[in-house]
């Protein structure tokens, strides 16, 4: 879909990080395409990240997940070189971040990438309202403005009356908005998150990321996020990246990854989601064979197939799928019930390997 | 290890203990064939020892001739002189009513009235005990030592902090530093800086240094990598990460370095009065030199109380909640007690007033005479069975036998224990010994050190077994145990000499009261820190009391006794030393003597020196045994 060059709020291109003491070495060699494991055993080096390319659209959530090792820490940090990328291009804003000094580098974080850590990173000595003035403390912005910016998110992230509270006095929840809050209060163009939610029990988590999704309706900010938990990253992501080892092995939206999974580590991944959830009539919506009947009620293409079953039951004649005013194709009873149980033999397939 | 080789080899069974039992025969039978001969008796007027007066004469005379003094030297002195003056000047001008108000409002500040009733108190006391003036002085020197200290030590260590390439330089520095005895440094010291306060302050400061530099690299080390990440990656540039993340969030383990730094100066300072220095020491010398507890007595009880005053101010700001909320007025109040006691200076006498203060030493020499007279049989008994059971064949074994023997007995223990590097480390140290021309009184030095540490490690298991099996009891030791490390070294020299009167045994007895209670402790800890899983399993598996101390406990607190004996040889050793004005000779005799007398300089000197020696070979024996298992243990302190 067409996205120029000026649209894209992220841009990275051939990204590597190798940590260890001969890394520059292990870069310019074809050693850097040995496995993990070989090459550790070969040069005592790591590769965190391999060759990673992707671009990120202005307002997207755009979904970095992984198993824990994978390197997702080491790349959204890279993009604004809290650690130092070993090759690779990445620009911001069509800003070359590798080529920036130190001082434009100080104020690309400042003012314009912020970052939410998993243990939230807050400062145990001040207070909340100082901790989310803190960036703004940092630019030099005085104490009357920055309290009063400070209280604003403070409300917006729905933590009214807390400002004088010191971070060991809140939950976890509480503490990682607090953390979100001083992320947000220096009006960033993009927001990394990096698993900021894992250290919170699961309802919390869900609260947290229900506030993210309206944060991002509210303020529209690019979002990467980063996460190991697959039902958070289809919630979030519009478009989800799957990292194995350093590489991207699949990059593409929910339905993409569910629905046509570029290899096993991807398959595993996404094996136990229930895809009439994630996939839509997109998927298996076909042409009409020749004397079926075509008035049968009319759904979008983005139908999710499980909101589909529903209207299938109530009519016989085939659904005609339309995907932007232009007709894509039907899906009748039987294809639906095709789908359903090819899905429920998969999960019995499951249940019998384990 | 060898056994099993020679046994596999042979084809015979020789049993695990009959390499050692062979060698063990070897040394023996050398011994007795050339016993007496090779031996290197002890000469006051040895070449080396004359040729380091010479040094010392040489050095005098061209010290105003020669740039590195005119330049250097001496304006490092000036300096640090001016400082004292001008601290000792501020305190003594307060006079002894504001300084108490001072006293009371810091420790106010830091903990509360109760802390500052302590304070008030506390230097009350120094009046009371009529030590006013000398505590003062004390003071001063402790001042100037620790300002130094810190002014150098913090930004080192929060340097040191950041940079782990910096730690790796400092480490072995710092290690070195901190197994020298307080002894070691005057010699160099009054070689440099002559005899007074600035070189007294000095050699405190070097000593009181290295806590100041590692506590604060410790604390810079752990603040949360998190909170650092999360600053920078809002744009802070380095500094104001170090200033708005680092040092705050520091700040508590970074206090805990001030009380560190000031507890060690505190220990030095009273020995710095040997070079002249004034203050609190210079009674308590006076007081040893004649055997008089009457004269030591008030001193020794002023600095016990300084020190007590000192830590618990500092640790009361050290443990203070980092968000605390503060009464609005904690500052008048302090102000107030600070201005209370400037204006009572203007009412009050000067001088603390002759009628307050308590005379001591009458009544207190009345007790130690009484002491002597009627506990003469069992202090005598105590004295006389240690000195003929262990002492003295020990000593008698060590100096009659010839030296390349002892030398090898030496390699071959350290290497058993430690491996080869170190026993090779450790016969250096004992060559070197050998050529400093003191290896006699090196011998008599080692005996006391060993039977001391043997003391020292039977006590040390013995409580800390008994404080880790039961809780009751470790409550009743801690605080005791606590108040003992808080006291300066010297004063463990007061109940010993009144108990004993000034011979080696004296030493011997000193040094072991000063290092059984850090040897407890980590007995205890290593005992406390065996996981419960495994505690758990060997009871269940229906071991009794002493089977699960003998099968699970010790071995698996090998490491906490193992770090405990080299603890308390470091710390046997240094008291020992200091035994010497309690009757202890050898080593430490030389160095007092050395800096009394011009002409013995030289002998001072290398004394000083052949003491780090020792220190150095007994770390490398006894440190091995606990780097071999666990080489990251020692990383962490
Ligand atoms: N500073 C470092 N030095 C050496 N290796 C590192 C460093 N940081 C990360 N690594 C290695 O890089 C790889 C990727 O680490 P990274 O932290 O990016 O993974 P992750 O996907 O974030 O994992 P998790 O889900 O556990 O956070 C790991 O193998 C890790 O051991
Ligand atoms: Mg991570």
């Amino acid at each position: 879909m067409g996205v120029s060059p000026d649209s894209t709020a992220i841009e990275v291109e051939g990204l590597w990080k190798i940590f260890g003491p001969t890394a520059e070495k292990v870069l310019r060699c074809d050693d850097r395409f040995l496995e993990p494991a070989a090459l550790r055993e070969k040069t005592g080096c790591t590769a965190a990240v391999r060759d990673v390319s992707f671009t990120v659209r202005p307002g997207e959530v755009f979904v970095v997940m992984g198993l824990s090792g994978s390197g997702k820490s080491t790349l959204v940090r890279c993009l604004t070189r809290l650690i130092e990328p070993s090759a690779g291009v990445i620009r911001i804003g069509g800003e070359d971040v590798g080529q920036a000094s130190p001082a434009r580098l100080r104020d690309l974080r400042r003012h314009r990438v912020s970052m939410v850590f998993q243990h939230f990173g807050l400062l145990p000595h001040r207070r909340v309202i100082d901790n989310v003035g803190y960036g703004l403390e940092i630019q030099g912005v005085g104490r009357a403005a920055r309290h009063a910016r400070a209280g604003e998110i403070l409300s917006l992230v729905g933590l009214d009356g807390h400002a004088d509270a010191y971070p060991d006095q809140l939950s976890g929840g509480m503490q990682q908005r607090v953390g979100l809050a001083r992320a947000l209060a220096v009006d960033p163009e993009v927001m990394l998150f990096d698993e900021p939610f894992s250290a919170l029990d699961p309802l919390i988590r869900r609260d947290m990321q229900a506030e993210v999704i309206r944060l991002h309706r509210e303020v529209g900010k690019t979002m990467v996020f980063i996460t190991h938990d697959l039902s958070e990253a289809l919630k979030l992501g519009e478009r989800i990246a799957i990292m194995r080892a350093g590489s991207i092995v699949q990059l593409g939206t929910p339905e993409e990854l569910v629905g046509a999974p570029a290899d096993d580590y991807v398959a595993d991944f996404v094996r136990d989601v229930p895809r009439s959830h994630v996939l839509t009539l997109r998927w298996i919506c076909r042409p009409p064979e020749p004397g079926e009947p075509l008035d049968g009620p009319e759904l979008p293409a983005s139908t999710v197939i499980k909101d589909a079953v529903a209207v299938a039951s109530a009519t016989s004649r085939p659904i005609r799928v339309v995907d932007e005013g232009e007709p894509a194709g039907v899906v009748d009873r039987v294809d639906l019930l095709t789908f359903l149980s090819g899905q429920d033999t998969d999960q019995q397939a499951v249940q019998a390997t384990t | 290890m060898s056994a099993t080789a020679v046994g596999t080899r042979s084809g015979l069974r020789v049993p695990g203990w009959a390499a050692p039992a062979g060698i063990a025969v070897l040394f023996v039978a050398g011994y007795l064939v050339f016993r007496g001969a090779g031996t290197l008796p002890h000469d006051d007027d040895a070449p080396q020892f004359l040729a380091i007066t010479d040094l010392r004469e040489w050095v005098d005379d061209n010290k105003n001739a020669s740039p590195v003094f005119l330049y250097f030297i001496n304006y490092i002195r000036l300096f640090v002189g001016a400082i004292f003056v001008a601290l000792q000047s501020a305190l003594h001008g307060l006079g002894w009513p504001g300084l108490i108000g001072l006293m009371a409002g810091l420790g106010w500040l830091a903990g509360g009235w109760r802390i500052g009733l302590l304070g008030a108190a506390g230097f009350a006391s120094f009046g009371v005990l009529g030590v006013w003036e000398s505590s003062v002085d004390t003071l001063a020197l402790v001042g100037t030592a620790v300002l130094l200290s810190l002014v150098i030590g913090l930004p080192l260590g929060v340097w040191a902090g950041r940079s782990p390439r910096l730690r790796r330089a400092l480490n072995p520095v710092l290690d070195i530093m901190q197994i020298m005895p307080t002894f070691a440094y005057l010699a160099p010291m009054v070689l440099f800086f002559q005899i007074g306060a600035p070189a007294g302050a000095i050699a405190t400061m070097i000593y009181a240094i290295p806590p100041a530099i590692r506590i604060t690299a410790l604390a810079i080390e752990q603040v949360s990598p998190v909170a650092v990440e999360a600053s920078a990656s809002l744009g802070a540039t380095s500094w104001q990460t170090l200033r708005k993340v680092h040092l705050p969030l520091a700040r508590s383990t970074m206090t805990l370095a001030v009380n560190q730094t000031i507890m060690m100066a505190l220990s030095m300072v009273v020995i710095a009065n040997l070079i002249s220095a004034p203050g609190l020491g210079s009674d308590i010398i006076r007081g040893l030199s004649r055997q008089n507890v009457g004269i030591m007595l008030p001193a020794g009880l002023a600095i016990v109380v300084m020190a007590v005053v000192l830590d618990r101010t500092t640790m009361a700001a050290a443990h203070r909640r980092a968000h605390e909320r503060t009464a609005r007025w904690r500052w008048p109040v302090a102000a107030g007690l600070v201005a209370g006691g400037v204006a009572l200076t203007y009412a009050l006498p000067p001088a603390f007033p002759g009628q307050w203060v308590l005379p001591m030493g009458g009544p207190v020499n009345d007790a130690v005479r009484w002491a002597e007279v009627n506990w003469y049989d069992a202090t005598e008994a105590i004295k006389n069975v240690t000195s003929e059971a262990l002492l003295n064949p020990l000593q008698g074994l060590l100096t009659s036998a010839p030296w390349w023997l002892v030398a090898a007995a030496v390699l071959l223990l350290a290497w058993w224990s430690s491996g080869i590097r170190p026993a090779l480390t450790a016969l250096g140290c004992l060559l070197a010994i050998a050529l400093l021309g003191l290896w006699e009184h090196s011998m008599v030095t080692l005996t006391m050190v060993v039977v001391a540490v043997l003391a020292v490690l039977v006590i040390g298991l013995v409580l800390g077994v008994a404080a880790a099996r039961s809780a009751r009891y470790s409550a009743v030791q801690r605080p005791l145990l606590d108040a003992a490390q808080t006291m300066p070294s010297f004063v463990y020299l007061l109940p010993a000499l009144a108990l004993f009167g000034p011979t080696k045994f004296t030493a011997i007895f000193a040094s072991v009261i000063y290092a059984a209670p850090p040897v407890i402790r980590l007995v205890e800890q290593g005992i406390r820190a065996v996981p419960h899983p495994v505690v758990e399993a060997a009871l269940s598996a229906g071991s009794t009391p002493g089977q699960l101390l003998r099968k699970v406990q010790l071995p698996m607190a090998r490491q906490a006794i193992l770090l405990a004996a080299n603890q308390g040889i470091v710390l046997t050793l240094a008291m020992v030393v200091l035994g010497a004005l309690v009757g202890g000779g050898a080593l430490g005799y030389d160095v007092v003597s050395g800096f009394s007398q011009r002409t013995d300089f030289g002998m001072g000197f290398a004394a000083g020196v052949a003491i780090v020696l020792l220190g150095i070979m007994l770390d490398r024996i006894t440190q091995g045994a606990d780097r071999r298992s666990s080489p990251h243990q020692r990383n962490s302190v």
